[in-house]
């Protein structure tokens, strides 16, 4: 059962990421992400030093809020002090990840994170803190139901705001001809993004919730041209990760979340493999330059 | 008080060490970043660093010891290996050079994570301490890491100043390195080496997360300053080593604060004041020289306006403030200040309740007017564009036109009497 626990939560969690990931690449914002899913630290040191809990959902969408405030700190870095991007995004995102730590240590007693879990989180725990009625029916980990909730919201936005989101991504000038907003889609999605990175967040830590990111959509990427396939590609990669991730942790006795990076990375080389393949056989391996 | 004297007599060994053990890790990743910044790979030295982590944890499982040059030749193959990598998913994939430094940094880190863990996990021997490449050990920092993270420091700034002008040239013009038959690819091959290097030293006093920032941030401090090269690196070699003294101060200070993150938060405030407030290239300096920008095209707008009321009226230069707001429209605001700019410079006077032009602002108005007009020239002269398609064009460039430019222009036009609306180009006066 703590095992089912376990690899559902993770799944919710690859899924939701994956799905918002796949458009984090297209829109050439991978990096953004990574940003992101560092400086949500310090948003969720405050909302912890707020509420007392981790799991209160105003204390989520304001720690969500900080990783949103990220990418406008990024654009001003950029377009204001005409730093170059990949450098105001490295100066930005190592900042708050330093105020985030520093404000551990100086609230240690207060505050339930450690350094370790701020790194790479710790789904093993997830089946330890569950729901409970008040007629003492156990309902599950609470962990399992935020990210499912997650998981859901980002599927219904993305089924929702599919157009938007993929005029918006691959042609924002129309988007603008037909009235779309570019930059509020743009919010709104960071906003997911930066929302997800905080509930991944005590599952998978800060660095790792962006292999689940980035790797799916990544490996699908390479295996198809068409956005509904790489989501849908993208979905079964994140089964395997969870599945695979929590077997080969189990054989290794090692970290789940670690696991789950490295088996994204196994599926992303056979996604690679199967590209150069298919690259070969058409005999024009020429052609994957043109984008570079 | 006495806590500073105290900290900077170094009389405390252990003092001593991390004091300058951070600032020698400080001031060489600050040197070899500077190249990475220019060569706008800064985040794929944040993914190196992450890199570092699977490296480090199969050296250690390899040979069981945590002797710093073991562990730090894993490092270097697994930095170089994701290095190598991440150069070969942007070119020979469909994917975007920033998602393939997103993929191997997660993906190495998340193996290196599993590997450690599984150490950790398995309790073999002396594995305590590894998770200080996690976190940085600035504070646990001995004698001999010292000695070690020295030497290291040493071979690259020797490095550095042995290719400096190669290095140089890489960064700024590839394409020229290549053509001029310098070996661009052992240069490359060096230059990524000792960044690798750099890195996994640097992971000691500010770990895996944070190791961009000692990359990246002191060449973003040093960049807004200078235009040269050696002078960037000097500054951000400063305030990589200054920062280095402020967290290991901050951390003796108050012992539960870790020293890396300070460092970070010190570099990021260095950064963050200059990008404000350098001379020239800040942002308050450029918000600066806009605002004069702008009164100084209002103001010549306005002189403009006065030259033109004189040239439809010749037998007076004194006009009231009804008739130059008819002939150019300005906001109040924008009226007051040309207004009071024009007068500071004596180019207008107040007669009455009007305002006469001086002999000094008549030949500074026919300048201006001159300009614009000349420009038309030009543009129907040599560009052949239409006599209604000028106008515009030549209000903007009339307050950029240097009289160097002014010269050449009027070279090239052989001194035309009128502009292509028959209106007579001014001349000053001798």
């Amino acid at each position: 059962m703590e095992a089912l626990y376990i690899i559902l939560t993770a799944f919710c969690i690859a899924l939701s990421c994956g799905t918002l990931g796949s458009f984090l690449i297209l829109r050439k914002m991978a990096m953004v992400g990574d940003a992101i899913s560092h400086s949500v630290l310090p948003g969720i040191v405050i909302a912890f030093l707020i509420s007392g809990s981790r799991n209160n959902i105003p204390m989520l969408i304001g720690a969500a809020v900080v990783g949103v405030l990220t990418t406008v700190l990024i654009e001003l870095l950029h377009k204001k002090a005409r730093l170059q991007e990949d450098a105001s995004i490295g100066v930005t995102f190592t900042w708050l990840f330093a105020i985030g730590v520093i404000l551990i240590s100086a609230f240690t007693g207060q505050v339930d994170l450690d350094q370790e879990c701020v790194l790479y989180g710790e789904i093993a725990y997830v089946p330890l803190d569950l729901i409970i009625t008040e007629s003492g029916i156990s309902l599950g980990p609470r962990a399992l139901w935020i990210s499912g909730g997650m998981a859901l919201l980002v599927l219904v936005f993305v089924r929702v705001g599919y157009k938007a989101l993929v005029i918006t991504t691959f042609n924002p000038d129309y988007a603008k001809a037909l009235g779309i907003s570019t930059l509020i889609w743009h919010f709104i999605f960071m906003g997911l993004v930066s929302l997800t990175t905080v509930i991944s967040f005590e599952s998978v830590g800060a660095i790792l919730v962006v292999a689940l990111l980035i790797a799916p959509p990544a490996a699908a990427y390479l295996l198809t041209g068409q956005l509904k396939k790489m989501l849908f590609y993208t979905s079964i990669i994140s089964l395997l990760i969870s599945v695979g991730g929590y077997a080969l942790a189990t054989w290794l006795n090692g970290s789940i979340a670690g696991a789950m990076a490295t088996v994204a990375g196994i599926l992303f080389a056979g996604a690679y493999a199967i590209y150069t393949l298919k690259l070969k056989g058409r005999g024009k391996p020429s052609l994957s330059k043109s984008s570079s | 008080m006495d806590k500073l004297l105290e900290f900077l007599s170094f009389q405390d060994p252990n003092v001593r060490v991390v004091a300058f053990g951070t600032i020698f890790l400080g001031m060489s990743a600050a040197t070899v970043g500077t190249f990475a910044f220019l060569r706008k790979r800064s985040l794929v030295g944040d993914a190196v660093a992450h890199a570092i982590l699977p490296g480090i944890a199969i050296a250690f499982m390899l040979f069981q010891t945590k002797n710093p040059f073991v562990l730090m030749s894993g490092a270097l193959v697994s930095g170089w290996l994701a290095m190598l990598l991440i150069e070969h998913l942007s070119k020979s994939t469909k994917l975007k050079p920033d998602t393939s430094i997103g993929l191997v940094l997660s993906v190495f880190f998340g193996v290196g994570i599993l590997l450690l863990t599984s150490i950790q996990h398995s309790g073999a021997g002396n594995q305590a301490g590894l998770d200080q490449f996690l976190f940085g050990k600035a504070a646990a920092m001995t004698q001999n890491d010292l000695l070690a993270y020295g030497i290291v420091a040493l071979i690259l700034l020797i490095t550095v100043a042995l290719f400096f002008k190669e290095f140089k040239l890489l960064s700024f013009n590839p394409a020229f390195a290549e053509a001029s038959g310098l070996p661009v690819k052992r240069l490359q091959f060096i230059l990524s080496t000792i960044t690798v290097l750099a890195i996994s030293i640097g992971i000691q006093s500010v770990g895996v997360v944070l190791m961009a920032a000692l990359l990246i941030t002191p060449a973003a401090t040093a960049r807004p300053w200078t235009e040269n090269l050696l002078m960037m690196m000097v500054l951000a070699g400063l305030a990589g080593g200054f920062s280095g003294l402020v967290g290991s101060f901050i951390s003796f200070t108050a012992p539960n604060m870790p020293t890396g993150p300070w460092i970070v938060m010190c570099l990021s405030f260095l950064a963050l004041f200059s990008l404000f407030l350098a001379p020239k290239k800040g942002i308050l300096a450029r918000i600066q020289q806009q605002r004069q920008n702008r009164k100084k095209i209002l103001s010549e707008n306005l002189l403009k306006a006065f030259y033109h009321l004189r040239e439809n009226n010749p037998e007076t230069d004194t006009f009231s403030n009804l008739q130059l707001l008819r002939k150019r429209h300005f906001s109040q605001s924008e009226y007051q200040t040309a207004l009071s700019r024009l007068r500071r410079n004596f180019y207008i006077m107040p007669k009455g309740e009007k305002w006469q032009l001086s002999e000094k602002g008549y030949e500074e108005a026919k300048r201006v007017v001159r300009l614009h007009r000349l420009w038309e020239m030009y543009l129907t002269e040599r560009m052949r564009l239409k006599a209604d398609h000028i106008h515009p064009n030549a209000e903007t460039i009339e307050h950029i036109i240097t009289p160097e430019i002014e010269a050449q222009l009027l070279r090239e036009l052989d001194y035309p009497e009128t502009d292509p609306h028959q209106s007579p180009i001014p001349y000053p006066r001798n």
